[in-house]
């Protein structure tokens, strides 16, 4: 097992450290030059360019959970559940909808990416329907670009989520369905009372990935809208800011890389904390058959 | 299944609870199969054609576009190079994995719970945090722009999922097996080797799939380390 420890340790947990410890120093270029203690994180928290990107930013990251956790996993689970009930041609529809989900991200991003483009196939076929006054720049205007961008994901994951519900649901006795299905109970109820408190562990793991996938947002962004963030930061998240400041790609030119550092360890403390606190609500909500 | 969405003999709202659950599946169906099915179209025609006639299907069933991804603008290099990257680090994957998740699973030593957990925490941790170090790393290394940098990255970030997925099924395995080899005169790695992998299979396939499907953070870090076109690999 050491061969694979000593690369795992090497390539993930070795660097991992190595941020906690260089955001405490400043930088020049790819050089370490003096210990400063917390005043990168004060800079990225309170200095002017890098406090209202970094706010920014997390608030994009916000909207990006919320969006997902509504909208596909709430579809997610409404899938699980009627495929779980043997509904018409579930068998096709469970291996369906997983198609999109074994393509990788990047060529997700830019088929849609050019679905997207003002001249292209969503507003072709906005115009084909005739809702004319339906068309935008789905990309280009700053109130639609991130949920333009959050529904291609959604598109892209649906399956996902769907089959870990389906899988959770299986494994819910079938004793107790029947038993509740000859006493009489409505399909609502059946479903909230007895089949949703059952799945409640497998509702916490799919919110941590939640949590995790919607903090680390950066292809997405990156084959659709570009690293700036464009239009006028609208579209920018932790992921994108993160690569700016650390490989200085874009706008401020050189690369710094304490300030990414000091945005790669928030990450790491936000991710961890999140998770930490939505496993805790969740487990109070488990129950035990 | 009693419980089970049957149309025959349901009652009026249930049959058009049912059907319109259905539509609803089956637009998402179209959803997604439909770009996928448009880009396939649109992969035969020209520029002009594609902003014309969106719907329609192409007037000629060309290649040229094609051609042109595939040999003028260096896509068979890309290719070739994401086949050798991955095949590669899955060889290895599954080689170190399967070794180190049985060592996790059987053997009992003082460290084997801090193993296991150092294994789990490069799933549980986000690595974006870590890739400016990893690009020092590989740097001081004097890797970048060379493919086993890449062999290497795509071996780590397999390597805790693997060992955590195969550990579990690894200890599903009836020991008795194991002891009934012991005796017939196996030695530990022929158990491995003739037992436990084989009794694997299933699982092995399953970390095949699940680490060979370009997942996110591994595209991720490939933007950094190749600044050399014809390294490249597809994305």
């Amino acid at each position: 097992m050491f061969p694979g420890l000593s690369v795992v340790g090497v390539f993930i947990l070795l660097p991992l450290f190595m941020s906690l410890f260089n955001s405490f120093f400043s930088w020049n270029q790819l050089i370490r030059t003096g210990f400063v203690g917390f005043d990168n994180f004060k800079r990225l928290l309170f200095a002017f360019p890098y406090r209202e990107r970094f706010f920014n930013a997390l608030g994009n990251n916000v909207t990006w959970f919320v969006m997902t956790m509504l909208i596909q996993n709430s579809i997610g689970l409404l899938f699980g559940y009627l495929m779980s009930r043997s509904i018409v041609g579930f068998q096709a529809f469970k291996r369906i909808f997983f198609i999109p989900v074994l393509f990788s991200i990047i060529a997700v991003g830019f088929l849609w990416g050019l679905y997207l483009k003002p001249s292209g196939l969503l507003n072709s076929f906005l115009n084909l329907i005739g809702l004319e006054n339906l068309r935008h720049a789905w990309l280009g205007e700053e109130r639609l670009a991130t949920f333009s961008i959050v529904f291609v994901n959604i598109w892209r994951w649906v399956g996902f989520p769907s089959l870990v519900f389906l899988a959770a649901i299986h494994t819910v006795p079938q004793e107790c369905l029947e038993a509740a299905y000859l006493d009489g109970v409505g399909e609502w109820k059946l479903f909230w009372k007895i089949i949703f408190p059952l799945i409640i562990p497998s509702i916490t793991i799919i919110t941590v990935l939640t949590v995790i996938g919607s903090l680390n947002v950066f292809e997405q962004i990156y084959t659709m809208t570009g690293l700036d963030g464009s239009p006028n930061y609208a579209t920018d998240t932790i992921g994108t800011l993160f690569y700016r400041t650390a490989f200085g790609s874009v706008d401020s030119g050189s690369p710094e890389i304490g300030i990414g550092s000091a945005i790669g360890v928030v990450i790491y403390f936000l991710t961890f904390g999140i998770s930490l606190l939505s496993i805790y609500f969740t487990r109070k909500k488990e129950v035990q058959l | 299944m009693i419980t089970d969405f049957k149309f025959k003999g349901a009652s009026i709202p249930k049959k058009i609870f049912i059907i319109c659950m259905f539509m609803v599946m089956f637009s998402y169906v179209i959803l997604i199969v439909y770009p996928l099915f448009n880009m396939f179209l649109s992969s035969f025609k020209s520029n002009r054609e594609i902003l014309t006639t969106p719907f329609s299907l192409p007037s000629t069933f060309d290649f040229t576009n094609y051609r042109t991804v595939w040999i003028d603008k260096g896509f068979n290099q890309y290719f070739l190079n994401s086949l050798i990257v991955t095949v590669t680090a899955m060889a290895f994957v599954l080689l170190f994995g399967s070794m180190g998740a049985y060592g996790v699973a059987r053997y009992a030593y003082k460290a084997s719970t801090l193993v296991y957990m150092l294994f789990l925490s490069g799933i549980m941790l986000p690595l974006k945090a870590a890739i400016i170090p990893l690009f020092l790393i590989i740097k001081n290394l004097n890797l970048i722009n060379t493919r086993l940098s890449v062999i290497l990255i795509f071996m780590a970030m397999g390597l805790p999922s693997t060992v955590f997925i195969l550990s579990g099924f690894m200890k599903a395995i009836p020991l008795e097996l194991e002891y009934a080899a012991r005796i017939d005169g196996c030695n530990d790695f022929q158990i491995y080797q003739r037992i436990v992998m084989p009794m694997t299979a299933s699982a092995v396939a399953l970390v095949t799939i699940y680490n060979a499907v370009p997942s996110g953070m591994i595209s991720f870090s490939l933007w950094y380390f190749f600044n050399r076109t014809h390294l490249k690999p597809y994305l």
